[in-house]
């Protein structure tokens, strides 16, 4: 009854594809002209094929504004300074045209809450084929057929009738693996996945962290996974960066930093996760 | 039987365009100085259970009985005295607390309950410091505050008015991540301490398994798993609580991806195990 759970290697990662989106001392601020607050305050990080690099840290650190920025979606008065390279194409400052290539092309994005990032009055298979035709010149015969596979591969029941259907039709699971299928539709290289499982329950979280890995895996996505949970980073993470003010106070393999963290507020988090040694003291 | 909280038999249904029964035929109870967390998915029923213990549910069948009285149904009128140590903490604190009156005041509410009852007084500036808040924050409004401190200040309100019975509805989940488990921590301490009952709501399951004496697990409405909270979690009886505990992803750094159910909700965990229930 359930998928298998093997413990997956970090080791053997293909490297020498080198990194797919590189991070190169980001600041943000966002705010009018004259109190602009610094909301990120340069960082650095790599996105390489197949890997998972997990983003954690506290509500306000400045994790869910840098995947933000990523695409170019903060607002505009943000002002945003360092680089962001997408192999060579430098996204800060992209004009707005060849942003729009880019985004849900080559980087794609899923956010916490599935029930407002699906549209709730178009059709699930408008919602699939719309940007496929727009970026891949598919016909609609193409993007129907090419929606069922993969609302196939997301594991959503009965594909064809899916495509017919409402999103508030769907269960919370259902309506995130919907998500996904509309985020790898145009087969980007890059995913952005901010707290994807903080709004399921338990049980569905594990479904979708499966699929999470395995997408990674098999089409050699470059994954961004924000979330503030240690459990499922733990689970699917291969490097961990540890956000704290707007800045990366510490960045790792997923061992290192949960075997051998360096940074006091790395040994903080994971003190303060319940079962943890230490746990009881701190709390006194 | 000297149980302060006794369910029995309660049906909750909301009345639409269908009929949905939210909560069907559940009992439980609950002792003085007894932490029983209440676990299950959303939409299980959880918060419908939480809020009939309260009063703020009518129950469709059965009753909830406090203290050998029914509780009644929460009107616009004032509670009846021997009803206000039953006390609630909700889920977020900003639609709890009243962003017009300070934090002091709200927590002299609180106090004046419990003297109402005959109780002990208090100062807010006492309760401020048990739930590790500096004393200041007396003078603040509730929009001064940080959402840990909101959280808290509630408790303190909630703890103020001397609860037998406190119950709270996912009173974490608005946190960060670093403050739930004291917070959590916190309550049980503070709950024991007055020897008040505590039902403790909350899809934390590795949270809950560090507080709760009791663990009841809730699916579709009805108990599928209930009893001391270690054997729950050590030996599982129920499909549906294997499912959920396996599913728990274990902040090892190991990188094991937890168990995943082959479907959203497989047939069997509607089934009804009777030897799973109240398990001692």
């Amino acid at each position: 009854m359930s998928e298998t759970t093997t413990p997956h290697s970090a080791d053997d990662v293909n490297t020498a594809a080198g990194p797919m989106l590189t991070i190169d001392n980001l600041t943000i601020g966002i705010g009018p002209r004259n109190k602009v607050k610094s909301i990120v305050k340069g960082i650095s990080l790599t996105l390489s094929p197949g890997r998972v690099q997990g983003l954690a840290g506290e509500s306000g650190s400045g994790k869910t504004v840098t995947s933000l920025a990523i695409l170019g979606l903060l607002p505009s008065n943000a002002v945003v300074g360092g680089s962001i390279r997408l192999g060579e194409t430098e996204l800060v400052g992209l004009p707005r045209r060849q942003l729009n290539d880019i985004r849900g092309r080559r980087i794609a994005m899923i956010f916490q809450d599935p029930s407002s990032s699906l549209h709730p009055q178009l059709m699930v298979g408008t919602q699939l084929t719309d940007h496929v035709k727009r970026h891949l010149k598919y016909s609609g015969k193409q993007a129907r057929a090419h929606a069922i596979k993969l609302l196939d591969r997301v594991r959503v029941p009965n594909p064809e009738e899916a495509l017919t259907r409402y999103p508030h039709q769907f269960s919370g699971g259902q309506r995130q693996r919907i998500a996904i299928a509309i985020a790898l539709a145009c087969d980007p290289v890059v995913l952005l996945a901010d707290e994807p499982t903080t709004a399921l329950d338990v049980t569905v979280q594990a479904g979708i962290l499966h699929l999470l890995r395995d997408l990674a895996d098999e089409r050699q996505l470059a994954l961004l996974l924000v979330t503030h949970d240690l459990g499922v980073m733990s689970a699917i993470a291969d490097d961990i960066a540890v956000m704290r003010h707007g800045e990366v106070v510490e960045s790792n393999s997923r061992q290192e930093i949960f075997s051998h963290p360096q940074h006091a507020y790395t040994r903080e988090l994971l003190a303060s996760l319940p079962g943890a040694a230490g746990f009881q003291e701190a709390t006194e | 039987m000297s149980e302060l909280l006794e369910v029995s038999d309660l049906v909750i249904e909301y009345h639409g365009t269908s009929i949905v029964r939210a909560v069907d035929e559940v009992s439980m109870t609950i002792a003085p100085g007894e932490v029983v967390a209440l676990v299950g998915e959303s939409g299980c029923g959880k918060s419908s259970l939480a809020r009939a213990v309260v009063g703020m549910e009518k129950p469709r069948t059965g009753s909830v009985s406090y203290r050998g009285s029914d509780v009644p149904f929460l009107g616009v009128r004032r509670r009846k005295a021997q009803f206000t140590s039953i006390q609630m903490v909700f889920q977020d604190p900003n639609s709890s607390l009243n962003p017009r009156v300070r934090v002091g005041q709200q927590i002299s509410e609180g106090i004046r309950a419990a003297v109402e009852r005959g109780d002990e007084g208090s100062q807010p500036e006492e309760w401020l410091e048990r739930v590790g808040l500096p004393t200041e924050m007396a003078s603040r409004y509730s929009h001064e505050l940080s959402g840990g401190q909101r959280q808290r200040v509630a408790i303190a309100r909630a703890l103020a008015a001397r609860p037998a019975l406190l119950v709270a509805d996912e009173p974490i989940s608005a946190l960060d991540a670093s403050s739930q488990a004291s917070v959590a921590n916190m309550m049980r301490r503070l709950a024991f301490d007055a020897g008040a009952g505590l039902l403790f709501i909350s899809h934390d399951l590795a949270i809950v398994r560090l507080i709760a004496d009791r663990t009841v697990v809730m699916y579709r409405g009805k108990i599928v798993e209930s009893g001391v909270s270690d054997l729950i979690w050590n030996d599982p009886m129920h499909p549906y609580t294997r499912a959920l505990i396996s599913a728990i992803p274990e902040p090892d750094g190991k990188g094991n991806l937890p168990a995943a159910p082959a479907a959203e909700a497989p047939e069997e965990w509607r089934s009804s195990i009777p030897e799973a229930l109240d398990r001692v």
